[in-house]
């Protein structure tokens, strides 16, 4: 089931106001529901579940129709094999965590691949089985919630916000046994989020989402790169997402070279990566500057040759420059500058960056 | 035991044990049926079915005893038809007390077990759904576990009102030794003879000492019950 692709078109009125009408297309892999609160993610990830009907549209998994309103199909939420992890987890109080991981296959009646020692292995379970929820933390609450799901043989796998609750070194916890499922598991997952930094390393598709629309569709490092999201996207810190290669460690300085496209490559601090991981980095655009001649006897490792593609103003004195160095690299620059050294689209450019840019909390790894 | 009660007294102990447990056996299934239609179902006459469950709290049981046999008497209209039909006499006969104490006591099982369904949290619900449980296998694993502390309590509440009834069952079924003269009957009867006022002490000691175990034990069960759904002990 792991090519499994989710189609998504519905519209749905809530209240008299909000009207969430959302039309896209996943592939395999994790697919990030992205936009802020209120943005109607929940909504679409409930009309997929079943646990909300839409008022016209369709929703198929891998060409399986869950619901077609036209059609007159709406399978209950109990017969569509769409598996949830809630942002509240969702464990049931009263069973110990053992029957709450088997509650799909003794209440349910199903049966998949993933065994219960399987499951366990992969999300580190196993001393874990005789506890109550009551007696476990947030993280180990999360991860027997996605061990539940993944118990209940999901044709697709919701995951709402999994880590909303979670402090950050919980946060942090959580995140590699993510990356493990995204690769072990073979689920497409739909992962709904409003922290950018989760999407960059989870996700391999991003659909923006806002106000109950979707705003764009398609790769994250296309979707957070383009410069008219960006009040969408750039709700945090403004970078762009480009996919890197480790190519070798230096151990001697403590730094590691990536080459983010053809010829092009960046030093960075030592990144404990294998040589031949594909990653996913967020270069941050106050940490690349622009030069029109290429700078000698500066500090600066990483000179980056290129061609401004787009400008766009940002908050206060500031502007962000889209680069194209190969891959699309954000520079954030003064107005001033931008006249002094004639920014415009098509301009050759070399942009600097600092080997700390990299923001280490985003590093995903690419499929 | 029988050392110091009287077969009589014993006799109307038993039977208004036996007349309460029926009434709670055959009112509990009813009750959760119908404080699930409140809570959850929208339906037009809801709060006329509401009013209807409540009736026997705030009418005289006088009054409620009289319209069961007006009802149930094996002149009126259910009552001639069940025995005709089915041969079931209820009138002066111990199901009788049976029905007038599980109608005494539906009101209160109702309104526990409708306040614990109403503060059942429904997210748990719909993540056993996602997991492949059916509606019914959703309420037997996950909803009545929450919901037993108002069960257990509103079970023996209704218990201890089946046990102690009095009005509506003197009227429907009378009072008949060895068949409806339970505990309540047996005391108001002998405060009736002359020299039943000794009798009808020990019976009131007896009468006390039940309610206040039932009262207890509703409290230790629910709290128990409680504690397990919170998911605090095994």
């Amino acid at each position: 089931m792991s090519g499994a692709r989710l189609e998504v078109d519905v519209t749905k009125r809530l209240g008299d106001s909000v009207e969430i009408a959302a039309a896209f297309e996943s592939g395999p892999g994790v697919t990030a529901l992205f936009g802020r609160s209120g943005a109607g993610k929940t909504s679409l990830v409930q009309m997929i579940a079943g646990l909300l009907r839409p008022d016209r549209g369709r929703i198929a998994v891998g060409g399986r129709v869950l619901v077609d309103r036209a059609a007159g199909i709406d399978l209950p939420a109990h017969k569509r094999r769409v598996g949830c992890v809630f942002q509240d987890a969702r464990l049931f109080p009263h069973m110990t965590v053992r029957r709450n991981l088997l509650y799909a296959r003794w209440a349910g009646g199903r049966r998949g691949a993933l065994g219960l020692a399987a499951v366990c292995d992969l999300l580190d379970l196993a001393d874990l089985l005789d506890r109550r929820p009551g007696a476990l933390s947030g993280g180990e609450v999360q991860r027997v919630a996605i061990g539940r799901a993944l118990l209940a043989d999901p044709a697709l796998l919701l995951m709402d916000e999994p880590l909303a609750n979670l402090d950050g070194p919980r946060k942090a916890e959580i995140l590699p046994f993510l990356e493990r499922l995204k690769e072990e598991a073979g689920v497409p997952i739909v992962y709904v989020s409003h922290a950018m930094e989760e999407v960059i390393r989870l996700a391999d598709t991003m659909v923006l989402i806002d106000r109950g629309r979707v705003a764009a569709v398609g790769p994250v490092e296309d979707v957070t790169s383009r410069l008219d999201l960006r009040p969408l996207t750039g709700r945090y810190e403004a970078g762009a997402v480009v996919a890197a290669r480790v190519e070798a460690h230096d151990e001697a300085y403590a730094l590691t070279r990536l080459s983010i496209a053809e010829g092009r490559e960046l030093l960075v601090p030592r990144l404990r990566r294998p040589v031949g991981t594909t990653l996913r980095i967020r270069l941050r655009a106050r940490d690349v500057t622009l030069t029109l001649a290429a700078p000698e006897g500066a500090s600066t490792l990483n000179i980056l040759p290129g061609v401004v593609r787009e400008l766009a103003p940002a908050e206060g004195p500031f502007v962000d420059v889209l680069v194209d160095a190969g891959a699309p690299i954000w520079a954030r620059v003064t107005r001033l500058s931008v006249d002094r050294l004639g920014l415009a689209p098509g301009l050759a450019v070399h942009a600097v960056v600092k080997a700390g840019a990299i923001d280490r909390a985003s590093l995903g790894r690419a499929q | 035991m029988t050392d110091w009660l009287t077969p009589l007294e014993l006799e109307a102990l038993a039977l208004s044990a036996r007349v309460a447990l029926w009434s709670v056996v055959c009112g509990l299934p009813v009750a959760l049926a119908v404080a699930w239609l409140l809570a959850r179902v929208e339906f037009p006459g809801r709060s006329l079915v509401n009013g209807l469950v409540h009736l026997p709290l705030v009418l005289p049981p006088v009054v409620t005893g009289y319209l069961l046999l007006l009802l149930l008497g094996t002149k009126g209209p259910v009552g001639g038809w069940l025995q005709e039909a089915f041969g079931i006499t209820l009138a002066f006969r111990w199901t009788g007390a049976v029905v007038a104490a599980a109608v005494m006591g539906f009101p209160l099982m109702v309104r526990a077990i409708r306040l614990s369904i109403e503060g059942v949290d429904g997210r748990m619900e719909q993540a056993a759904r996602t997991l492949g449980a059916s509606g019914p296998v959703v309420f037997a694993t996950v909803t009545l576990p929450q919901i037993l502390p108002g069960v257990i309590v509103g079970a023996i509440l209704a218990f201890a009102k089946g046990l102690g009834e009095f009005g509506a069952t003197i009227t429907f079924v009378s009072n008949i030794p060895g068949e409806t003269r339970t505990l309540s009957i047996a005391i108001y009867s002998m405060l009736q003879t002359p020299t039943g006022e000794a009798a009808a002490i020990r019976l009131t000691v007896i009468a006390v000492a039940l309610s206040m175990l039932a009262l207890v034990a509703s409290e230790l069960l629910a709290r128990r019950a409680g504690r397990r759904v919170k998911g605090l002990e095994g």
